[in-house]
């Protein structure tokens, strides 16, 4: 068994170190501090900690007004509710006037397991990638989590990071270099390529063990950033490929797929299958099933990748 | 903030006329906007502008300014020429509301002229805005005091009353709201609409100071505003009862003219009546 660790762990214990260095930090939550884990930032730094109660408008309004007075705020909630709830609070007064408020949400997917569909969203990618001045970033696991949320409050300007609620395996090294806006090739190949984000993209790196056992050879992908998009790697890897699959933990309405696909048909057009979530809710069960249900496991990459290196050579 | 003597109060009520036929003349120019809910808060923005709010208009960004935000952003005219007149930017300016390439935005935008402090219009998200602010400021241990204009009709989303209730919790008494209660929405009467009465046993019951006023009537606001600065331990809520369209006898209190601007005519007629005062 892989060795797994929790993202949003690695959120809280990256935030309360970062209260040390970065005096204008605050921290607001919506009654969640202990799943979401900003509660370790709570105890260190109570005087920058403000829990805003069930009202999630109003936290993404304040946060916008501590980013006008020039406080670095994050706000963190389950990512259904920060970016559905308050979706026009994140639209109007935050996306509109580039403030600096990082969303920092936790819980995405189907992978919330038992709490069922109302707890699981599978658009909110879709969602924050439409929004103008948005950055939308998807971390593979804790390692990467604890290098976005620093890249995300060193830089400036509105940020979306989109954590999941189950201990992810660890896949990167602790000499992973993360950077805004750069997708990184985990393996190569020349048979096909699989773009990742979150937690699929181990299941995507088991994928292509699976394959490579078959003796086909595909490139792993960790895009990380969804927004901005590295559209340079994303055709540079279709060109050497000429066959592309994507997955995540979304809808295969406007995620990552989506967003691959838009730029590959413009730019280099080659067959594209998405692993995805299909359209529908989620529901009860536990993660593991969930995402078997929902067709997000390492066997369905491997059937995509069949299906796409078929229509690739015909 | 001192108290207004006598030749103040005149020059503060000349410059709310002058304000009012700016916004006309702005609307008609524009061919469309709010005016009933831009005029009814006239003399509060007045208030603020030219008596209350620690400015520097040649440096819009002075970390030490008061805050002034327009939750009610329709009545963006409004804050344009209190803005242009306080001398953030050209008055000429003014002219450009609503067309193409303007920093005059239908509705405010934040970082693209000078003195708009939030990017308001979707109703209801002023109040949060001003409240985080203002918990920056006690965080700062700064004196700057935040103030934020409210519609009455916008007293129906409910984010208002998410606000309210943090702010009480938070003890902000660096904020201070002010409610343009014209009683009139789009739909007609607000009572009858959607009915967000009482108001001050309301916001009493969320936590705040509250203090109803005539808001036509300058020493009136400006002695509530000074009630406000001295409240302590709680934010507080100015109530001010308006008149929609007020000064412009055929916009008075007539919801039809919330969101259409006058034709040259009726724009004639209505500077009109406004007139000048001399001072």
């Amino acid at each position: 068994m892989q060795k797994k660790s929790s993202p949003r762990e690695a959120y809280g214990r990256v935030l309360a170190e970062l209260g040390a260095s970065c005096p204008e930090l605050v921290v607001l939550d919506a009654d969640l501090s202990p799943s979401t884990k900003t509660n370790e930032f709570a105890k260190c730094y109570p005087e920058r900690f403000f829990d805003m109660g069930i009202a999630e408008q109003n936290m993404m309004g304040t946060a916008a007004g501590f980013a006008l007075a020039g406080k670095i705020p994050c706000a963190s909630t389950f990512a259904v509710f920060a970016t559905g709830r308050a979706y026009d609070q994140v639209r109007n007064a935050i996306a509109y006037p580039g403030l600096n408020v990082k969303i920092i949400a936790t819980h995405a997917g189907v992978s919330v397991g038992e709490d069922g569909a109302s707890h699981q969203t599978i658009e909110d990618i879709s969602l924050m990638r439409t929004l103008p001045n948005m950055t939308v970033i998807v971390p593979a696991d804790a390692v990467e989590t604890a290098q976005a949320v620093t890249a995300a409050v060193k830089m400036k300007g509105p940020v979306y990071i989109r954590l999941g609620r189950p201990a992810f395996p660890e896949i990167l090294d602790q000499d992973y270099q993360f950077k805004i806006g750069k997708a990184v090739p985990l393996r190569h190949g020349s048979d096909a390529v699989i773009f990742s984000a979150g937690i699929m993209v181990s299941r995507a790196l088991e994928a292509a063990s699976l394959l490579a056992a078959e003796g086909i050879e595909i490139a792993v992908v960790n895009v990380s950033t969804i927004k901005p998009l590295d559209e340079e790697t994303i055709i540079q890897m279709a060109r050497k490929t000429r066959a592309v699959v994507t997955a995540e933990e979304h809808s295969i309405y406007g995620g990552l797929g989506s967003a691959v696909a838009e730029v590959l048909c413009e730019n280099y057009p080659v067959p594209l299958e998405r692993v995805g979530v299909m359209d529908r809710f989620g529901e009860s069960g536990t993660p593991e099933q969930l995402l078997e249900v929902c067709g997000l496991t390492a066997k369905n990459i491997v059937a995509a990748v069949g299906r796409v290196i078929e229509r690739s050579q015909t | 903030m001192a108290e207004a003597d006598k030749q103040e109060i005149r020059d503060l009520e000349a410059k709310a006329q002058l304000i009012r036929r700016d916004i006309i003349e702005m609307l008609t120019e524009a061919g469309s906007g709010h005016p009933g809910g831009s005029l009814s808060s006239v003399e509060i923005v007045t208030a603020l502008f030219f008596h209350v709010l620690r400015l520097q208009p040649e440096d819009p960004e002075w970390s030490e300014r008061d805050r002034f935000i327009l939750s009610k952003g329709h009545a963006a005219p409004l804050l344009y020429a209190a803005l242009a007149e306080r001398g953030f930017f050209p008055r000429e300016e003014l002219l450009t509301l609503r067309k193409l390439g303007t920093r005059l935005q239908g509705h405010p935008a934040k970082g693209q002229l000078p003195g708009v402090e939030a990017s308001t219009g979707s109703l209801g998200q002023g109040l949060s805005m001003g409240l985080g602010t203002a918990l920056a400021a006690k965080l700062d241990q700064r004196d700057y005091r935040v103030y934020v204009l409210l519609g009455d009709g916008e007293c129906e989303e409910g984010q208002v009353w998410e606000a309210a209730m943090a702010a009480a919790h938070y003890k902000s008494d660096n904020l201070t709201a002010v409610l343009d209660y014209n009683g009139l929405q789009i739909d007609g009467a607000i009572d009858e609409v959607m009915s967000p009465l009482p108001f001050p046993e309301k916001w009493q019951a969320f936590g705040w100071a509250v203090r109803q006023v005539d808001g036509h009537d300058i020493p009136e606001l400006i002695d509530a505003f000074n009630w406000a600065a001295g409240v302590k331990s709680q934010p507080a809520m100015i109530i001010a009862k308006t008149v929609k369209g007020k000064g412009v006898s055929f916009m008075e209190d007539v919801a039809g003219w919330h969101g259409n601007a006058p034709d040259a005519k009726q724009a004639a007629q209505a500077l009109d009546e406004i007139g000048i005062i001399d001072v």
